[in-house]
C-alpha cells in the first residue's frame, strides 16, 4: 500500500508544476493591463504607469518573473494581493473553510440521497419509481443554479421562513473564528444557539450546491448497480435464496462503488473549486467568488496562488479517491 | 411576512441588543467586500463606504446629501490672496480610538494631518510603500504637483502651501483619501513591525470605531461615544456583506437588514409597493456619454455632431437600458452638482432635421464605429443594448453603425488613442463634487489623448475652465462653469445621454438617511425605531 502511495505521490510533481506554469501563463494570456483595468476610467499618466509597471515588477522579462514566482511558491510564499495587499496565502486559507464546510456538506448530503435513489431506481428499473427518480435526477442536473438558489430562498425564507436568507450565522453571533470552520467554531463558541444557527444558515446553499452531485451520483448509481444486477453471481445468490436486502445491499452495491466513488471524488474536486454562484447568492465567504473577483481585476499574485492551491487541493482529493479504490478492490492496489 | 420569521428577527435584534442596555444595531447589506481599511489606498466607493465614512474624517467634509463643504477636524481656514496658500486651524480636544493594540495619549494635532498627507507624498516617509501603496487618489488628484509644502505653525495650524493656485483643492481635501489619520497609531505599529496594521484595523476619528471583519462576510463598528460631533445614535453598526441584489432584497424583506445599495431594476417597482420600505431615490453624480472623436472627419465638424445628436432617441435609451432608473442629459455635469446650468436647451429628437442637416454638410453613406463597454456602470447598465438602439437610431438618417467591444482594460486604453476609429460609449462619476472634475478631466485640452475621450481641444472652452480653476470667489467661478456649459452644447463633441438615478430602500423602522451625491453610504445621523 505505501508503495501503491508513494508512486501516486511521484505523479504529483509533473503535474504541480504544469499547473504553476499554466496558472502563470493563463492570467497573462487574457488581455487587459491589471494597472489600466485598476485605474479604471480615470486612468494613469505614462510617467505613473511606468512607476507601477517597476513597482510590481513586471519590467522584468517574463521567464524572470516565472522563476522568481515558482521560487516563492516553492518556499511558500505566494505573494501578496494587488488590491487588498494581503498574503495570498492568507487570504486563501481565511475563505477556504468556507468552501470546505459547504463542499463537504453538500456532498454528504447528494451521496446520501443519491445512493439510495440510484439503488432503488435498479432495482425497480422500468417502473414507476424508476421513471420518477430518473426523470427528477434529470431535472435536478439541468437546473440553472442561479434561479434555483433564489427560488428556495423566496420559498423557504421569504413566504415560509423557515430559513435565513444567506450568511454563515446569525449576526447575533459574535465570536473568534479560528478555525475558519463555522460548525466546528460554533460548537466550540460555548455560546447557547449558536451550532443551531450554524447548521440553519447551512440548509438551503447545501441544498443549492448538492442538487448536481446529487442527479450525477443517483444517475451513475443507477447504471454502475444495473450492470451488477445482470452478473451470474448475482443470479446465484439469488439462487439460493438470499434476501434481497443482502443480495442489492451488500452484493451488488460493493461492486458497482467504484464509479460511483469516481464521479463523487470527481465532484468533491470540481466543489472545491469553488461554487462561485452558490457562494454568490448566498453570500458564502469562499474562494469561488474570491478568484472570479480576482480574473476580473487581473489580480495576478491571487490568481496564480489561487490557482495552485486549489489545483494541490483536488490533487489530494483525487489521491484519496484512488487509495479508497484500493481499499474496496484490492486487485487495484496490487496493478 | 411571515410572522414566524419576523419574530426570530426581532429575537436577533433583541439579542444583539442585549449587550448593552437600549443598544441600537443598524444592520446594512453592503453589495461587496472593503479591498482594505485605509482609504488613501484605494478608489473603490465599496471600500470608503467600509473605512472612511464610519471610522475617519478629514480636515473638511461634505454635507451628507450634497457637495458642499464644511469644516469637519478644521473649525476654519483661510485662503491667501493669491490663493496660493490654505491655513487650517484644526479643533481641539478630538480623540482617536483605542483598540486591542493601541491606546491614544494625546489628541489629533497637526501631526496627525501631515502624516496622512506626507505618507501619500513623499518618498522617504516610512509608510511611503507600506502595503504596496500606490496612492491612486492622492496622484490622481494631482497632488504631488499641487503641493509646494505643509507646514506645522502651531499643533492646532497646518498650512498648505500650493505650487499654483487650485480652487478645488478645498474640495479635494474633503475626499475619501484625504482622510487623517493617528501618527501615533502609525509609529506604534512600525516600531511593533506590523504598520500593515493601519490597512487591516483601522484607528480613526469617526463616529464608529472598527470592531472585527470578517473576510467577504460581516464587518461590526462599535459608536464612539468620544465623537466630536456627538455620539451616533446606532450604537452596532453591522455591515453584512451579501453580493447578489435580489437577495439583499430579500434579507430587508426578512428584516435581516435595515439599508441596502444597488438594487436591481426589475426589483424596484414591488420595493415601492412593499409597505415596509421606503424608496430613496435621487440623480446619481455622473454622466454617460458618447464621445464622438473630433479629430477626424466628418466628427471635426460640429454640425455633423449636433445633427446625430438630433439624430438619437434618448427618451427611448432610459426606457429600455435604464428601465427608468436614469435621467436624460443635457449637460456634461448632473443636475446635483453646484453650477448645473438649467438654462441649457438639450437637441430635440428630430430625425428629419437630423437628415435635412446631414445633407447640408454634404455628408451621405456614412458609416461610423460605436464602441460598447463590455462591463456594466451606473451611467451605462447595458452599453451593448444602448449601442443598438443608437444604430437603429442613426440608420434612421442614413447612417450605418458598426458596433465593437473589447475587454474593459483594452477599451479604456485603446479609446483614448487621437486617432480613433468610432465614436466611444463611457462615463463618469464625480470625485469631489467639483465641476472642475467632470470639466477639465473630461473635456480640457490637457486630456487630450487621454481621459478626453472625443479629443477635443476648443479654446474659449478651455479658456473657461482654466481660469474657474484658479478664481476662488464661488458665484465668479459657478458663471464660467455654466458659460463653459453653453460652449460645450454649442460645438456638442459628445452626445450627452444620461444620469442615473440612485435608488436606496430602506426599511420604515429607519430614520434620517440621506442618499449621497457622491455615492458614498453614510450612516452617521442615521437612526432606527425600537
Amino acid at each position: 500500500m505505501l508503495r501503491f502511495i508513494f508512486s501516486r505521490l511521484l505523479t504529483f510533481l509533473p503535474t504541480f508544476f504544469g499547473v504553476t506554469l499554466i496558472a502563470f501563463a493563463f492570467i497573462r494570456v487574457l488581455p487587459g493591463d491589471p494597472i489600466i483595468v485598476m485605474a479604471g476610467e480615470r486612468g494613469v499618466t505614462p510617467e505613473r504607469y511606468q512607476e507601477l509597471i517597476t513597482q510590481f515588477g513586471f519590467d522584468r522579462p517574463v521567464i524572470v518573473q516565472y522563476w522568481d514566482y515558482l521560487k516563492g511558491v516553492l518556499h511558500g510564499d505566494l505573494g501578496h494581493s494587488f488590491v487588498t495587499k494581503k498574503p495570498v496565502w492568507d487570504e486563501f486559507f481565511t475563505l477556504f473553510p468556507a468552501t470546505l464546510e459547504l463542499s463537504l456538506c453538500a456532498i454528504v448530503f447528494a451521496t446520501l440521497l443519491g445512493l439510495p435513489a440510484g439503488v432503488i431506481a435498479a432495482v425497480n428499473r422500468g417502473k414507476f419509481f424508476d421513471r420518477t427518480l430518473m426523470s427528477s435526477a434529470l431535472i435536478g442536473y439541468s437546473m440553472p443554479i442561479f434561479w434555483w438558489a433564489l427560488l428556495l430562498i423566496i420559498v423557504f425564507s421569504g413566504w415560509l421562513g423557515w430559513t435565513p436568507v444567506s450568511g454563515r450565522i446569525s449576526l447575533m453571533y459574535y465570536f473568534d473564528n479560528p478555525t475558519g470552520f463555522m460548525l466546528w467554531d460554533a460548537l466550540w463558541s460555548g455560546q447557547k444557539g449558536a451550532l443551531w444557527s450554524a447548521i440553519h444558515h447551512l440548509i438551503l446553499p447545501t441544498i443549492v450546491l448538492g442538487t448536481i452531485p446529487l442527479a450525477v451520483i443517483a444517475r451513475q448509481t443507477r447504471s454502475a448497480m444495473l450492470e451488477v444486477l445482470s452478473e451470474d453471481y448475482i443470479r446465484t445468490a439469488r439462487a439460493k435464496g438470499l434476501a434481497p436486502f443482502r443480495v442489492n445491499g451488500v452484493h451488488a452495491l460493493r461492486n458497482a462503488l467504484i464509479p460511483v466513488i469516481t464521479v463523487i471524488g470527481l465532484s468533491v474536486g470540481t466543489l472545491l473549486a469553488g461554487a462561485i454562484l452558490t457562494e454568490t447568492i448566498f453570500s458564502w465567504p469562499g474562494i469561488g467568488k474570491w478568484m472570479v473577483d480576482s480574473i476580473f481585476r487581473r489580480d495576478y499574485p491571487v490568481v496564480q496562488g489561487g490557482l495552485v492551491l486549489i489545483a494541490v487541493m483536488v490533487m489530494i482529493v483525487n489521491l484519496t479517491v484512488d487509495m479508497l479504490y484500493g481499499f474496496i478492490n484490492p486487485k487495484i492496489r496490487k496493478r | 411576512m411571515n410572522l414566524r420569521y419576523q419574530l426570530a428577527t426581532g429575537l436577533v435584534l433583541a439579542a444583539l441588543a442585549a449587550g448593552s442596555a437600549g443598544a441600537k444595531t443598524l444592520v446594512y447589506c453592503s453589495e461587496g467586500s472593503p479591498e482594505g481599511f485605509d482609504p488613501a489606498l484605494y478608489t473603490a466607493g465599496t471600500t470608503f463606504d467600509a473605512s472612511s465614512h464610519p471610522v475617519y474624517n478629514r480636515l473638511v467634509e461634505f454635507v451628507t446629501g450634497t457637495t458642499e463643504v464644511v469644516p469637519g477636524l478644521a473649525e476654519s481656514w483661510e485662503t491667501s490672496e493669491d490663493g496660493l496658500e490654505y491655513t487650517f486651524h484644526l479643533r481641539k480636544g478630538v480623540k482617536f480610538h483605542a483598540s486591542d493594540k493601541f491606546t491614544p495619549t494625546r489628541d489629533m494635532n497637526a501631526d496627525d494631518v501631515i502624516f496622512s498627507f506626507e505618507r501619500q507624498w513623499k518618498e522617504d516617509n516610512p509608510y511611503n510603500k507600506v502595503s504596496g501603496g500606490t496612492w491612486e487618489y492622492f496622484n490622481g488628484m494631482s497632488m504631488q504637483d499641487l503641493l509646494k509644502s505643509i507646514d506645522k505653525v502651531d499643533d492646532y495650524t497646518v498650512k498648505f502651501v500650493l505650487n499654483r493656485p487650485e480652487a478645488p483643492m478645498i474640495a479635494n481635501l474633503a475626499m475619501d483619501f484625504a482622510s487623517i489619520q493617528s501618527k501615533e497609531y502609525a509609529d506604534a505599529m512600525l516600531a511593533a513591525g506590523t504598520p500593515e496594521m493601519l490597512n487591516q484595523e483601522p484607528i480613526g476619528t469617526g463616529p464608529w470605531s472598527f470592531v472585527a471583519y470578517q473576510k467577504d462576510a460581516v464587518i461590526r463598528y462599535k459608536a464612539n461615544p468620544d465623537y466630536w460631533e456627538g455620539k451616533p445614535a446606532i450604537d452596532d453598526l453591522v455591515f453584512a456583506i451579501t453580493p447578489d441584489a435580489s437577495v439583499r432584497y430579500q434579507k430587508m424583506k426578512a428584516n435581516e437588514c435595515q439599508i441596502m445599495p444597488y438594487p436591481n431594476p426589475a426589483d424596484i417597482e414591488a420595493m415601492k409597493a412593499d409597505p415596509d420600505i421606503n424608496m430613496l431615490e435621487q440623480e446619481g453624480l455622473n454622466v454617460g456619454y458618447l464621445a464622438y472623436n473630433t479629430k477626424q472627419a466628418p466628427f471635426d465638424n460640429p454640425k455633423v455632431r449636433k445633427a446625430l445628436n438630433m439624430a438619437m432617441d434618448k427618451q427611448a435609451i432610459i426606457d429600455v437600458v435604464f428601465q427608468g432608473s436614469g435621467k436624460i442629459a443635457k449637460n456634461p455635469i448632473p443636475p446635483t452638482m453646484w453650477s448645473y446650468n438649467d438654462a441649457v436647451v438639450d437637441d430635440a429628437y428630430d430625425p428629419e432635421a437630423a437628415k435635412a442637416m446631414l445633407a447640408e454638410e454634404g455628408v451621405s453613406d456614412l458609416s461610423m464605429k460605436v464602441w460598447a463597454m463590455p462591463v456594466q456602470r451606473p451611467y451605462n447598465p447595458n452599453a451593448r443594448r444602448m449601442a443598438e438602439l443608437i444604430q437603429s437610431d442613426f440608420a434612421k438618417v442614413g447612417v450605418n453603425v458598426e458596433i465593437v467591444s473589447y475587454e474593459w482594460g483594452e477599451y479604456l486604453d485603446r479609446s483614448k488613442a487621437e486617432d480613433r476609429d468610432g465614436a466611444v460609449l463611457l462615463g463618469w462619476t464625480g470625485d469631489n463634487g467639483d465641476p472642475d472634475n467632470f470639466l477639465a478631466v473630461l473635456l480640457g485640452c490637457d486630456g487630450v489623448g487621454g481621459s478626453n475621450r472625443a479629443q477635443w481641444c476648443y479654446q474659449p472652452f478651455e479658456d473657461l475652465i482654466q481660469k474657474a480653476k484658479v478664481t476662488s470667489d464661488m458665484a465668479e467661478r459657478t458663471k464660467l462653469y455654466e458659460e463653459a456649459q453653453v460652449a460645450f452644447k454649442e460645438q456638442a463633441p459628445w452626445a450627452t445621454i444620461a444620469h442615473s438615478v440612485v435608488f436606496m430602500p430602506v426599511r420604515k423602522e429607519v430614520t434620517g438617511y440621506k442618499v449621497h451625491p457622491l455615492g458614498g453610504h453614510i450612516f452617521y445621523g442615521v437612526d432606527i425605531a425600537e
